[in-house]
């Protein structure tokens, strides 16, 4: 016997009890997309889908504000005003180099002088390590909880292009791509597609159960919320 | 499980010495109480905390329910998904594929996510007897590792160790794994975290092999999820070309919604964060992102026995959070070790002995480790009645009876060590089925109350070592009740 088939076999066994019609009768989601209606029975979901109620422009705050309180240093430009507030921080930061997802906005980056490194299926880690920073947009970013989601689209990136360099520039186009809770943001994403949910910069609470920030993933995380977008394209 | 805790004392024992470690309970003091405030701000901040744990609880009863289903389910869309799905029965088997998947790619090392049920099923050991060193890069589990420790804590390994202890390990250790500390390094806990990044990127910058656990896999869309802070599970998720992730087959969540539940309740029960810094979803395998090659193990060992016990099971809620061991008063006091298992604290008294079993000293006196005070109860995310189970274990230590070992159904016989207990239980259920022996043994004990000892004799020498025995009234309450009229006749 397979230890596929001795697994499944003690499980079946394991659960003859459940035979019960007093236990929880209802079948298994089936196979494939869409909802069970008969699963969404057996589970109330009595919880709420956003807590409190806020204004589009109070979300936005909130959002600011959590992603402030773990770290991250958060601005807000107006859209005409983007290259020359990326431009800036890559300065403030002495960036000599700036990795560039393939469908990122050339706009985002008029104003730099910092050298454009396109990112490419063959760089190695060593090669993304020697880079100083690296400027993505970003899928959906979560207000209650100041987390910014990346979803892998040409303007984002691979993955790993936003985890070994030691700066992070995200941006946000607000309010069409802030959601209020995490509920919100799960139906705006694709299972499919590999995600990284981001909460501030790297941290770990190992050293005696307290917050520390700066472990392995960039140590600076800034969020460019720019105003007055709706979930188009920023045009520079 | 891991053979890492093989000839454990029992908890008692253990327990006892661990207490007298002054450092040791300084350490865990400040650590779980540091915690527990922030845990109990970060729930308060959302009014529906008791709905999101009822449905948590809901989803992980059904999916239980309905397991062999979901892991059919699961292993088709990981594997349309572009992933190979290997099943293990037990700790061998799984450390057997792991290491004939690595041994494959010809690579001597792997980078490791901090992982509960590698830790469990002693992978690292394992893969050391067949020359392949594993890097563990989660900073409690680098700090377990350089200091030849073990862990005793399920989210903060190292919870024992304060930062001057940490401090030296790094000094002593770091250069015999690699890039060595750097100098001058002092104990502020932003240079040992510094010295870490320093000391691992190399590593993660050449791995070929990642080895993970997961915290959820969604059966429907076939994505798995893991929830870190430091930044390590993102190096070993990503950059090397082949993932093994190593998961409790009771991981598995029906649908994509369900983690809206659990990306709410895991943050804030284990670190306290309205989110933690990183979560990683990744379906199978992506072009040009992340791994080529992802392998799942889906791993039993002791699982499918603990679903059989119709009131352990809801042990199989678990997500691990560590919230139970926080507020543990015994847990606080004893430390991590004392639980002999890489599952310590409250949690970890009613799983252990349920995936190994009651058969060793140290597994039978786990369920003992309790003075059942419930505030694990109240602060699962996931509502496991961790009193219930550990009442429920306690009478299959004493009473022994039907359970399910690896499979099989088999009849417990009673501990031994417990026959003063058994006899005194007996006696009281006598004497309270014969009203009139029970009167009459009453009045004798009210009339020799003088002469009561301090402390019992034999083998209750043991429960009253710290314990008062109460004081014999000088009239049974039921002669009171008689002789006043049910008090109406005057208070005496």
């Amino acid at each position: 016997m397979s230890s596929r088939e001795r697994i499944l076999g003690r499980v079946r066994r394991a659960l003859a009890d459940a035979q019960d019609p007093r236990q929880d009768d209802t079948p298994p989601v089936p196979e494939g997309p869409g909802r069970d209606p008969q699963y969404e029975q057996a589970v109330p979901r009595d919880y709420l889908r956003e807590h409190g109620e806020r204004s589009v422009a109070e979300t936005v705050d909130l959002l600011a504000e959590n992603l402030a309180d773990y770290r991250a240093i958060v601005h807000r430009c107006a859209p005409a005003d983007l290259a020359a507030m990326i431009a800036g921080m890559l300065a403030a930061r002495g960036a000599k180099t700036v990795l560039v997802p393939p469908g990122l906005d050339p706009g985002w980056l008029a104003a730099t002088d910092a050298e454009r490194i396109p990112d490419q299926v063959e760089s190695t880690p060593h090669e993304l390590d020697q880079v100083d920073s690296v400027v993505t947009a970003c899928a959906v970013a979560i207000a209650e909880t100041g987390t910014i989601v990346l979803d892998g689209s040409p303007d984002q990136g691979r993955r790993r292009i936003t985890l070994v360099p030691d700066h992070h520039i995200c941006v946000v186009r607000v309010p069409g791509q802030v959601v209020s809770s995490v509920p919100q943001a799960l139906e705006r994403l694709d299972p499919a597609r590999p995600s990284t949910w981001i909460s501030g910069p790297s941290a770990t609470s190992d050293i005696e159960l307290d917050r520390v920030e700066g472990v392995h993933g960039p140590r600076t995380l800034e969020v460019v919320l720019v105003e007055g977008q709706a979930s188009a394209d920023v045009t520079s | 499980m891991s053979g890492t805790f093989v000839g454990m004392p029992a908890f008692p024992k253990a327990a006892h010495e661990a207490v007298h470690d002054q450092t040791l309970r300084g350490n865990l003091r400040h650590a779980t109480h540091t915690i527990r405030a922030k845990r109990e701000k970060a729930v308060s901040e959302v009014s529906d905390w008791a709905a999101l744990r009822e449905a948590g609880k809901r989803i992980k009863d059904h999916t239980l329910r309905h397991l062999d289903r979901y892991l059919v389910q699961l292993e088709e869309s990981v594997t349309a998904a572009g992933g190979t799905v290997h099943w293990a029965a037990d700790a061998d088997e799984a450390n057997r594929i792991v290491a004939d998947l690595v041994k494959a790619t010809g690579e001597p090392e792997v980078v490791k996510v901090k992982s509960m049920a590698t830790q469990e099923i002693g992978l690292n050991e394992a893969l050391e007897a067949e020359g392949i060193r594993a890097y563990e890069t989660d900073l409690a589990e680098l700090i377990v590792q350089l200091g030849k420790d073990r862990p005793s804590h399920i989210l903060v390994p190292a919870i024992h160790r304060n930062r001057g202890e940490i401090r030296d390990i790094f000094r002593g250790e770091m250069g015999e794994w690699g890039r060595p500390a750097p100098e001058g390094l002092t104990d502020t806990p932003a240079e040992l975290a510094e010295a870490a990044r320093l000391h691992l990127r190399e590593k993660f910058l050449r791995a070929k092999v990642g080895v993970s656990g997961a915290n959820f896999m969604i059966a429907e869309t076939g994505t798995l999820v893991v929830v870190e802070s430091e930044g390590n599970g993102r190096m070993c998720l990503t950059l090397p070309e082949t993932l093994i992730s190593v998961v409790g087959i009771e991981k598995i969540l029906p649908t994509w919604r369900d983690l809206e539940v659990f990306l709410q309740t895991l943050p804030r029960s284990s670190t306290a964060e309205r989110m933690n810094p990183y979560t990683t979803m990744w379906t199978g395998t992506t072009d040009g992102d992340g791994p080529e090659n992802f392998h799942l193990v889906l791993l039993d060992n002791g699982r499918t026995d603990s679903l059989a016990d119709e009131v352990g099971r809801q042990a199989l809620r678990c997500i691990r959070c560590s919230a139970c061991l926080n507020v543990c008063p015994v847990y606080e006091r004893a430390g991590g070790h004392a639980y002999g298992s890489v599952y310590p604290g409250p949690i970890g008294a009613i799983l252990s002995p349920q995936l190994r079993g009651v058969g060793s000293e140290i597994d039978a006196s786990l369920p003992y480790a309790s003075s059942l005070c419930g505030a694990c109860y109240e602060v699962c995310p996931v509502a496991i009645d961790i009193p219930e189970v550990l009442v429920h274990l306690r009478e299959r230590v004493v009473e022994g009876g039907a359970v399910t070992e690896r499979g099989n159904k088999v009849v417990l016989k009673p501990a031994k060590g417990h026959a003063a207990e058994r006899a005194a239980m007996r006696a009281a259920r006598w004497a309270f089925s014969r009203p009139g022996a029970l009167r009459a043994g009453q009045r004798l004990a009210s009339r020799t109350r003088r002469l009561h000892p301090r402390s019992l004799p034999g083998p209750g020498k043991a429960w009253s070592g710290s314990r008062d025995l109460p004081t014999v009234p000088k009239e049974p309450f039921r002669d009171w009740w008689q002789r006043t009229n049910g008090g109406k006749d005057g208070a005496k």
